[in-house]
C-alpha cells in the first residue's frame, strides 16, 4: 500500500503515503468494529486508501509540495482521468511492480546500508520502530533517526520509483537481499516476541525474494541462492517449536517431518543459483543449510564440510556472526577446547557480548568442559539478553541440567 | 511548439451517465486519448465543467444565472495541449471522444503569447 501511495505522491512525500495508510487502518478499525470485517478486507482497505489518495490529489493539484507535473502523475490532475488512473495504479499486476520499485528506492545508493534496510522493514514489511531496533541490536532512538534522515533524503532528491539500469542492478540487488535476509532472521529466531518463530515474517521474506526471482530483471544467481537458503531453513521451521512452545534443538528434532517439498524447492533454486561463476554469501549459507537438510541425524551431519563452508564464508564476508557460527561447527568437529580457542580469536568480540547467542554458546562450551559455574554465569547473561519466552525456557532448562 | 486550448461542446454525457457500463466505457476512451497525449509529452491539463454557472457582465458587473444554452453550444470541458502547429492541434482534436456524438464539437484555439 505504501509503495503505490509513494508512487502517487512521490518519494519526497513519503510521509503523506504513510499518513494515508495510517488513516485507512484507523478507519478500518472503527468501521469493522461496528459492521464486522468485510468479505474482502484487503479490497476494502485499498478502496478506502484510493479514495483518500484521490482527495489529497484534488486538494493539492496546484500545491508546490507535490509534483504532479511528472509525466507519470500528470493524468492525476485532470478530473477526466483521475479516477481511472488511480484505479489502474492499484491493479494487482502493478502492485507487484510497485513493490519491486519501492524495494529499489529503499535501497538507493545515496542511502547508507543501515538506512536502506530500516526503510525496507518499515515500508514493505510494516515493522515497528521497536522491531527494527531489535533486529539491528540497536536502540529505538537510532532507528527513528535513521528513518528521519531517509525521509529527508527522499524529500531533497525526489528519487524516482523504478528498477535500476542493468549496470547498477547487481550492486543494488545486494542491498535488497541483505534486508530480506535480515527480515527472515528476525522471523526465524524472534528475539522480542513471546512467540519464538514468527512465521509471518519468514513468509514475508520468502515472498519478497520470490518477487525478485519471478521478475526477469532481478533473476540473478544471488537471488536464487538466498531464496534456496530461506526455503531450506523454512523446511525445518515447524519442528523447531514443540506444542508447548518450547524450542526443540537440532539434535532432538524429528527429521522425518521436515518439509520435503520446501527442501525440494530449495534444491531447485539452488540449481538455478549455480549459473555463472559468482559465489555469494547466500550460496555458501544455502550449501550449509542443505547439508543439514540432507543429513539423517545430527551425528551423521557432515560437520567437516560445514566447517569448510564456514571458513570460506568468513574469508568472503567476515562478520562476527559468521565467526560465531563457525565456532559452533568447530565445537562439533574439534570439541569444546578448540571452540573456546576459536572464540578467543574472533576480532571485534566485544560486539558480540550483548548478543544472547554468544553468551549461550559460551555457556554450552563451558558446560561441555565441565565448568558449571562459568557455564551458569554465561547462560544467565544470555537469559537476560533475550526477550523471547521460549529462549528463556530453553536456557533455564540448560542451567537445570548443569552437572559439576 | 505552442499551447492550444481545446473546448469541448455538445455530446450527450447526461444520457450516458444513466448506464454505468456505457459511462465507464466512454470514460475509458477519454483516458486512452489523454493517456496517449501524455506519453507523447503533449498533455498539459484538462478538466470537465459542470453545467451550472453564473455570468458576470459589463462595467456594472451584473451577475446573472447562466449560461442557459442548448446542450450542443455549452462548453462541457477543456484540454490544453502542446502541438507543433495548428494542423497538429487539429489532428489531436480529431481523437477526442466527444466526436463520437453527432453534435459533438471541438473548438481548437491557439493560446496567444502576449
Amino acid at each position: 500500500m505504501v509503495a503505490v501511495l509513494t508512487k502517487i505522491f512521490g518519494t519526497e512525500n513519503f510521509e503523506t503515503a504513510e499518513d494515508v495508510v495510517q488513516e485507512t487502518l484507523l478507519q478500518a478499525m472503527q468501521v469493522w468494529k461496528l459492521k464486522g470485517i468485510p468479505e474482502n478486507p484487503s479490497a476494502w482497505l485499498f478502496q478506502v486508501a484510493r479514495h483518500k489518495a484521490i482527495d489529497i490529489v484534488r486538494r493539492n493539484k496546484y500545491s508546490t509540495q507535490y509534483d504532479f507535473n511528472d509525466s507519470e502523475r500528470k493524468l492525476l490532475t485532470s478530473e477526466y482521468t483521475l479516477s481511472m488512473t488511480m484505479e489502474g495504479l492499484w491493479k494487482e499486476e502493478h502492485l507487484q511492480d510497485e513493490l519491486l520499485n519501492m524495494m529499489f528506492a529503499c535501497c538507493h545508493p545515496g542511502l547508507s546500508p543501515e538506512n536502506q534496510i530500516t526503510l525496507i522493514l518499515k515500508t514493505l514489511c510494516g515493522f515497528s520502530t521497536v522491531e527494527i531496533a531489535k533486529a539491528f541490536l540497536t536502540s529505538e532512538d537510532v532507528v527513528s533517526k535513521r528513518l528521519y534522515r531517509t525521509k529527508e533524503f527522499f524529500r531533497n532528491n525526489k528519487i524516482r520509483l523504478a528498477i535500476p539500469p542493468p549496470d547498477q542492478l547487481n550492486f543494488r540487488v545486494d542491498a535488497v537481499l541483505n534486508a530480506i535476509y535480515l527480515l527472515f532472521n528476525e522471523g526465524y529466531n524472534s528475539t522480542q516476541n513471546e512467540k519464538f518463530i514468527r512465521k509471518e515474517l519468514t513468509d514475508e521474506a520468502i515472498a519478497l525474494a520470490r518477487l525478485l526471482a519471478e521478475n526477469s530483471p532481478t533473476q540473478l544467481p544471488q537471488v536464487f541462492a538466498l531464496l534456496a537458503l530461506m526455503l531450506f531453513h523454512s523446511a525445518r521451521l515447524d519442528r523447531r517449536i514443540s506444542a508447548e512452545g518450547e524450542i526443540i534443538l537440532l539434535d532432538q528434532q524429528d527429521r522425518s517431518s521436515w518439509n520435503q517439498e520446501l527442501i525440494a524447492e530449495g534444491n531447485y533454486f539452488m540449481n538455478r543459483a549455480a549459473v555463472g561463476g559468482e559465489v555469494s554469501v547466500y550460496h555458501i549459507e544455502a550449501a550449509i543449510a542443505y547439508q543439514h537438510c540432507i543429513a539423517e541425524s545430527i551425528s551423521e551431519t557432515n560437520w567437516k564440510r560445514i566447517l569448510e563452508y564456514y571458513d570460506w564464508l568468513c574469508s568472503l564476508a567476515p562478520s562476527v556472526f559468521a565467526e560465531l557460527n563457525r565456532v559452533v561447527a568447530i565445537l562439533q568437529v574439534n570439541g569444546p577446547l578448540k571452540a573456546l580457542e576459536a572464540i578467543g580469536e574472533i576480532k571485534n568480540r566485544e560486539k558480540l557480548e550483548s548478543y544472547y547467542l554468544y553468551n549461550s554458546l559460551l555457556g554450552e562450551i563451558h558446560s561441555l568442559l565441565h565448568d558449571p559455574i562459568k557455564a551458569k554465569h554465561y547462560f544467565e547473561k544470555a537469559m537476560e539478553q533475550t526477550l523471547s519466552e521460549a529462549e528463556k525456557k530453553l536456557i533455564q532448562k540448560k542451567i537445570n541440567n548443569l552437572r559439576p | 511548439m505552442s499551447d492550444y486550448l481545446l473546448l469541448f461542446r455538445g455530446g450527450d454525457g447526461k444520457n450516458l451517465r444513466q448506464s454505468p457500463e456505457k459511462w465507464q466505457a466512454h470514460m475509458a476512451k477519454w483516458m486512452q486519448w489523454m493517456g496517449d497525449l501524455n506519453t507523447q509529452g503533449k498533455f498539459v491539463g484538462a478538466q470537465p465543467l459542470s453545467e451550472t454557472g453564473k455570468l458576470v457582465t459589463g462595467i456594472k458587473k451584473v451577475v446573472s444565472d447562466g449560461p442557459f444554452m442548448e446542450g450542443k453550444e455549452m462548453v462541457g470541458g477543456y484540454l490544453i495541449c502542446k502541438a507543433d502547429d495548428f494542423a497538429g492541434a487539429v489532428d489531436i482534436s480529431k481523437g477526442c471522444p466527444i466526436l463520437e456524438f453527432d453534435n459533438g464539437v471541438v473548438e481548437v484555439r491557439e493560446i496567444q503569447s502576449m
